[in-house]
């Protein structure tokens, strides 16, 4: 198998996973967002990678282009473009979510809230 | 005219281009008003695009002018036409009632943003159920699911923001797992329209990234749409979250990731992957029994009304999904329908629920008893709800039952088998509405609790419009009956092409 030639790919997948793991295996609220941005972004990379074309040049129409040249894919870039945003939105979001959760609660520490929501359970039932 | 012809377009912009009006607000009642007034009118286009669909069949618009596999397709058929119709309608209904419910769970200064949300939220969900694009798909997904989360973060309590944040990590998981299965089909294919996604696969060169594609859609769907064991989000997010925003997310939101799960695996990879419906079945079949079992007994045991709704929900997702793995055309039918109609019922049963809210101020189950004498109007609605949710007879829930049954009992003695289940499942289901209507009327009111009146009319009204589509529906259900026929039928035939 052409390990190196898919090498964007196995940085893709390497990265899809550290992000998982960090979403799944942290407890902290914000390193939990840090891992989702890194899941998020790996797939960027998948896409960018797709849109490569070996020998492609910028897809722009210029008068002098021989006529057997090769373009590069501009979609899955423009595409990328729009996950890219919809992926700050969502970073944005999370962590304006824990600035509140560290007003209410006092911490970011996922194990803390969940004590201090049981803690309030026991009092008012 | 010139905008008829439009009326796929102003769909999804007439939401979207009023909610920035509606943030910049300052007075919360004509936030809600434009807010209501934008609602009914995305209702009335589309049922003008249902008569046209009812009318004239299966139309297309092009985005911008740009034809089909080059520009982005609205394409609009049965199956579209009734989910348009039941997020606009329980859109319509939920607003109309959200805003008395809303001032007394969110400060008047933060309404106008809230309303905001709220109209992307829509606009999000009725561009997923009108887009024929995959990536546009993905796009509509996530500019309905940030809205949701922070519409659900607007709870009173702040364990809101917890589930909030729970639902955010989780529904992201999702949707960058949709994400990686349109690249992957796009690697393939390079194209992203769904049906000429489906046209060139036969040609394709390779299968494993459809797998793959197929493996990855499925699960970020699942994700979204709550499938057991990937529920662990809603229960929260639906018990915290202001009550108009659980009813309009119970009855539309989770609906439409199961419509979008359709859509790719009938059109996209049932025709093209060799023993897919087989894969497709013997991994849903099991998963949906589950959900039914474990949802049902889990509402049983909670001591919070919106909760015990919210794991109904859970296993009510197990029937349709169950319907949907058949892969016949009766047992679609009664999937479809059930989508349908339960979210009709659900958006009932969360409006009842934030009229009892409303006077007694909270949601524990045993707070709330003698409230069927005190509130009979409020009471009467949620048991109609109830019932439909059951699927007692003259209830929409009766209908889509009765058409899943048919469908279980088409596949012989696995079938037999998956009814008794089926019914079991119900039973449980009897059980936990049982409770909380014994609770309402057979209770004495509990220790500390003052008489409260009836709920405000502005509350009940749109309560009680909802709970008798859900009667009329039962008694005649040829509308969304007719539709959810044709569509499994153009489903399967899209199946076997």
């Amino acid at each position: 198998m052409d390990v190196l030639g898919l090498f964007n790919y196995w940085v893709f997948v390497i990265l899809l996973m550290l992000g998982f793991f960090a979403i799944v295996a942290r407890t902290n609220l914000i390193k939990k967002v840090i891992g989702l941005s890194i899941f998020q972004a790996a797939v960027f990379l998948m896409y960018i990678s797709m849109g490569k074309v070996e020998g492609g040049t910028a897809p722009i129409i210029v008068p002098g282009l021989p006529d057997d040249v090769i373009f590069s894919n501009p979609l899955p870039q423009v595409l990328i473009l729009t996950a890219i945003v919809v992926g700050i939105s969502t970073t944005a979001l999370a962590l304006a979510m824990v600035v509140r959760i560290k007003e209410e609660y006092g911490t970011v520490e996922e194990d803390e809230i969940r004590q201090k929501d049981s803690r309030e359970k026991e009092t008012t039932s | 005219m010139t905008l008829a012809a439009h009326l796929p377009a102003l769909q999804v912009a007439l939401p979207l281009a009023v909610a920035p009006i509606c943030a910049l607000l300052t007075w919360r009642s004509t936030a809600w008003a434009i807010a209501t007034l934008t609602s009914w009118f995305c209702l009335a286009i589309s049922v003008a695009m249902f008569i046209q669909v009812r009318d004239h069949g299966v139309f297309s618009y092009a985005m911008g002018g740009w034809s089909a596999p080059w520009g982005i397709e609205f394409r609009i058929d049965a199956l579209n036409a009734l989910m348009l119709l039941l997020v606009t309608a329980v859109n319509a209904v939920v607003i109309s009632f959200a805003r008395l419910s809303i001032q007394q769970e969110i400060e008047a200064w933060r309404a106008p943003m809230f309303y905001a949300a709220w109209l992307l939220c829509v606009a999000g969900l009725l561009g997923i159920a009108i887009t024929g694009d995959a990536f546009n798909m993905f796009v509509f997904l996530e500019i309905s699911s940030l809205a949701s989360y922070i519409l659900v973060s607007c709870g009173k309590d702040r364990r809101a923001l917890v589930a909030s944040y729970k639902y955010l990590i989780m529904g992201s998981i999702g949707a960058t797992f949709f994400l990686i299965g349109v690249g992957l089909l796009y690697m393939v294919t390079g194209t992203l329209n769904l049906y000429d996604i489906s046209a060139r696969l036969p040609d394709a060169d390779f299968s494993r990234p459809v797998l793959a594609a197929a493996g990855f859609i499925t699960l970020g769907l699942a994700l979204k749409f709550a499938m057991f064991p990937l529920h662990l989000w809603m229960p929260n997010a639906y018990t915290f979250a202001p009550h108009a925003v659980s009813a309009l997310l119970a009855a539309t939101s989770t609906k439409i990731s199961i419509y979008v799960l359709l859509r790719f695996e009938f059109i996209v990879f049932q025709p093209n992957l060799d023993h897919h419906d087989i894969q497709f079945s013997s991994f849903m079949i099991p998963l949906s029994i589950l959900a039914i079992f474990v949802g049902a007994i889990a509402a049983v045991y909670q001591g919070n009304i919106k909760r015990v709704l919210a794991y109904s929900s859970v296993g009510q997702i197990g029937y349709i999904l169950l319907g949907v793995a058949l892969l016949t055309t009766t047992g679609l039918t009664g999937g479809i329908l059930h989508l349908f109609n339960h979210g009709l019922a659900k958006a009932v049963l969360f409006m009842a629920v934030g009229c009892l809210y409303f006077r007694y101020r909270t949601c524990k189950i045993d707070r709330l008893a003698g409230c069927g004498r005190d509130m009979p109007w409020t009471m009467a609605a949620f048991v109609v709800g109830g019932m439909s949710l059951i699927g007692v007879p003259f209830t929409a829930g009766f209908i889509s039952k009765l058409y899943l049954v048919k469908g279980l009992l088409e596949q012989g003695a696995l079938g037999i088998f998956l009814t008794i289940l089926f019914l079991v499942g119900s039973l449980i289901a009897v059980i936990y509405i049982w409770r909380i209507i014994e609770v309402a009327y057979f209770r004495p009111r509990a220790e500390g609790v003052a008489p409260v009146k009836e709920a405000p009319l502005s509350l009940l009204v749109p309560t009680w419009g909802m709970a008798l589509a859900n009667i009329y529906f039962g008694i005649d259900p040829s509308l969304p009956l007719g539709l959810a026929t044709q569509s499994a039928e153009q489903l399967i035939l899209g199946k076997l092409l």
